[in-house]
Parts: C-alpha cells; sequence; structure tokens
C-alpha cells in the first residue's frame, strides 16, 4: 500500500505535479533504509538533496568598509579646505601700500628720480634709432647701385657672344 | 538599519543564496565570492531594504542574474569543479558507502550537464523547497513554464540515474 502511494507520488513528482509536502514524503521514504529494490536508483537524488540543504555559507562578510571611505572622503574635503584658506589668507591680510600716496615722502622721491632717470635713458635711445636712419638710407641707395650694375653686366653678355 | 539587524534579516536565506551560487558556480570559492557579493550589495542598499516586499526572493533573483554574468565574463574561465561535500550515514558497510556517495556524486553531476534555467529550478524546488509562486516571482516566469521545465529536468535526471543504475554508464 505505502509503496504504491510512493509509485504514484513518483510519477507525479516527474511531471512536476507534486506539492511541498508530497516531496517531504519522498525524501522521508527515501532517507529510511527500507527502499524497495527496484526504486533503490531513486535513492541517491533524495538523498543528495537532504544533504545538499546542509551545506551553509561560513565565510565572513566584511560589512565595514562602508566607514573606511566615508573617513577617506573627509579627508579630501579638510585638504581643499586648507587649499583654499592657503590662497585666501594671504589675499585678506595683506596690508602693504597700494598706491603712490600710500609710500613715506622719501620713497615718493625715491621713485620720481628713478622714473626721471628713465625717461632720460629712453630719450637718449630714441636719438639713437633716429641716426640708425641715415644707414638705413644709405642701405637703400647701395641696392640701387647694385641693381643698375646688373645692367653693365648684362652688357657684357652680349659683347661676349658678337665676339664669338 | 544596524548591523545587527542586517544579519539577522539576511541570516535565514545566505546560505540558500550561497548553495544557489555554488550550483551555477559549481566552484565552492566562487560561490562563496559571489555570496559575499551579494550581501554587500544589500548591504550598501540597506536604506532601500525596507522598500523591498520580499527580501529573500530579491536577493535569490539577484544571485541568479549575478552568477549567470559571472558565467558569461572572461573570469569565468578559469572556473574549477569541486567535490560536493556529502556525508553520509555512518551505520550502513563501507561498500554500501562507497556505492551511496558514488551514486550521489553522479547526482551532482548529472545536475551538472543541465541547462542553467533547469539547474536553478531543481535548485530552488528540490533543495530549497520554495513554492511555485515564490519561484515564479524569483525568475520571473509563469508556473507553467516552471514546471514544464522542473519536470523536463527531473526526467532527466531520472533517466540518467537509471541507466547509470543499471548499466553503470557514466
Amino acid at each position: 500500500m505505502v509503496l504504491n502511494n510512493i509509485e504514484n507520488l513518483l510519477e507525479k513528482y516527474d511531471n512536476a505535479e507534486t506539492t511541498l509536502q508530497e516531496e517531504a514524503q519522498l525524501r522521508a521514504y527515501f532517507s529510511s533504509e527500507d527502499v524497495a529494490p527496484h526504486l533503490e536508483h531513486y535513492k541517491p537524488l533524495f538523498v543528495y538533496f537532504t544533504s545538499t540543504q546542509q551545506e551553509a555559507f561560513t565565510k565572513d562578510v566584511p560589512l565595514n568598509t562602508k566607514k573606511k571611505t566615508r573617513l577617506y572622503q573627509w579627508i579630501s574635503v579638510a585638504a581643499v579646505a586648507v587649499l583654499m584658506l592657503g590662497i585666501m589668507i594671504p589675499q585678506v591680510w595683506d596690508n602693504s601700500p597700494k598706491t603712490l600716496a600710500d609710500y613715506t615722502p622719501e620713497e615718493q622721491e625715491l621713485y620720481n628720480k628713478t622714473k626721471n632717470a628713465l625717461a632720460f635713458m629712453s630719450a637718449n635711445f630714441n636719438e639713437g634709432t633716429s641716426s640708425l636712419n641715415v644707414l638705413e638710407m644709405a642701405s637703400d641707395n647701395l641696392n640701387a647701385g647694385i641693381y643698375k650694375a646688373s645692367f653693365v653686366s648684362e652688357f657684357g653678355k652680349t659683347t661676349n657672344k658678337l665676339l664669338k | 538599519m544596524t548591523q545587527a539587524d542586517f544579519v539577522s534579516l539576511v541570516m535565514p536565506f545566505k546560505d540558500k543564496v550561497f548553495r544557489l551560487a555554488k550550483r551555477l558556480l559549481v566552484s565552492r570559492e566562487e560561490a562563496e565570492d559571489a555570496t559575499q557579493e551579494i550581501l554587500l550589495k544589500l548591504w550598501n542598499n540597506k536604506q532601500k531594504i525596507s522598500d523591498y516586499k520580499n527580501v529573500e526572493a530579491f536577493s535569490m533573483t539577484m544571485t541568479k542574474n549575478f552568477c549567470l554574468d559571472r558565467l558569461k565574463s572572461k573570469q569565468a574561465q578559469n572556473l574549477k569543479i569541486v567535490h560536493s561535500n556529502y556525508q553520509d550515514n555512518s551505520h550502513s558497510s563501507l561498500q554500501k558507502q562507497v556505492e551511496a556517495r558514488d551514486s550521489v556524486d553522479w547526482v551532482s553531476s548529472i545536475i551538472e550537464t543541465l541547462p542553467e534555467q533547469q539547474k536553478i529550478i531543481v535548485q530552488l524546488r528540490d533543495i530549497e523547497q520554495y513554492d511555485f509562486a515564490e519561484i515564479s516571482k524569483m525568475l520571473d516566469m509563469n508556473e507553467t513554464a516552471i514546471r514544464v521545465a522542473l519536470s523536463r529536468a527531473r526526467k532527466t535526471i531520472r533517466e540518467q540515474l537509471t541507466n547509470t543504475h543499471s548499466y553503470g554508464i557514466k
């Protein structure tokens, strides 16, 4: 009777029509010692199912990694803040004089003297440049002469041809 | 959500995730890495966890997708096959133990040869004992398709097991 029942269940099992309870029944039957000889080959299947169920995940999962990355993020924020302060501070606390009026009279006098000296130098430079213009003119005249001389060489060539 | 809350939420199904990963990836190390990856993904999205209706089903779907991706990726080329961890009951004779152990390994290697879809279904139904409604949610398939695939898988296993049993052909 039990055997008949099991055979029916196996038939249903193969067609994937068994309920979970019926499958549990089959597992219970095949994990017992007295299995009918002609059903012996089903045994490893159900034994395998039962044994595989025991397998467990034993490895530890490191869940704390999140905190570390947060710390790193804040370090970068701090670095940026320090950098910004480094750029800002010299500008904010900078009280060196900005215009001529801020300087002492001695410094102003020194500044004017230097300015005059530089202006004098620059005037002399300009003079020098204008005298250089004369040289430029001479070079122009030279070029014109060379051009004229080329006529002479042309004339020489034709006389040579005639003499031949 | 604190770490303790998370652990107690994940505890009931982390082994199932691992076994499904092992079924698909075969190697124990690969499966451990995959499980770790899945749990970390859950942990990183812990704010959203309360929105999921069924965290377990969601994790199983995630595991399935993750493992199939792994199998497709190039890294999967060096997957290795590792022995199953079968434990025999000690009161049968040595001969019987060896035989039983052998046939149980056969079951494992037969399931190995099934298409991935069937492998997953056999794993979820016969080993983890989910009902069809849950499986259909996890795999996004309708129940009839699951029944058909399961029936095919079971018949293939039965056939091969019978062959091995009667003729000793592997």
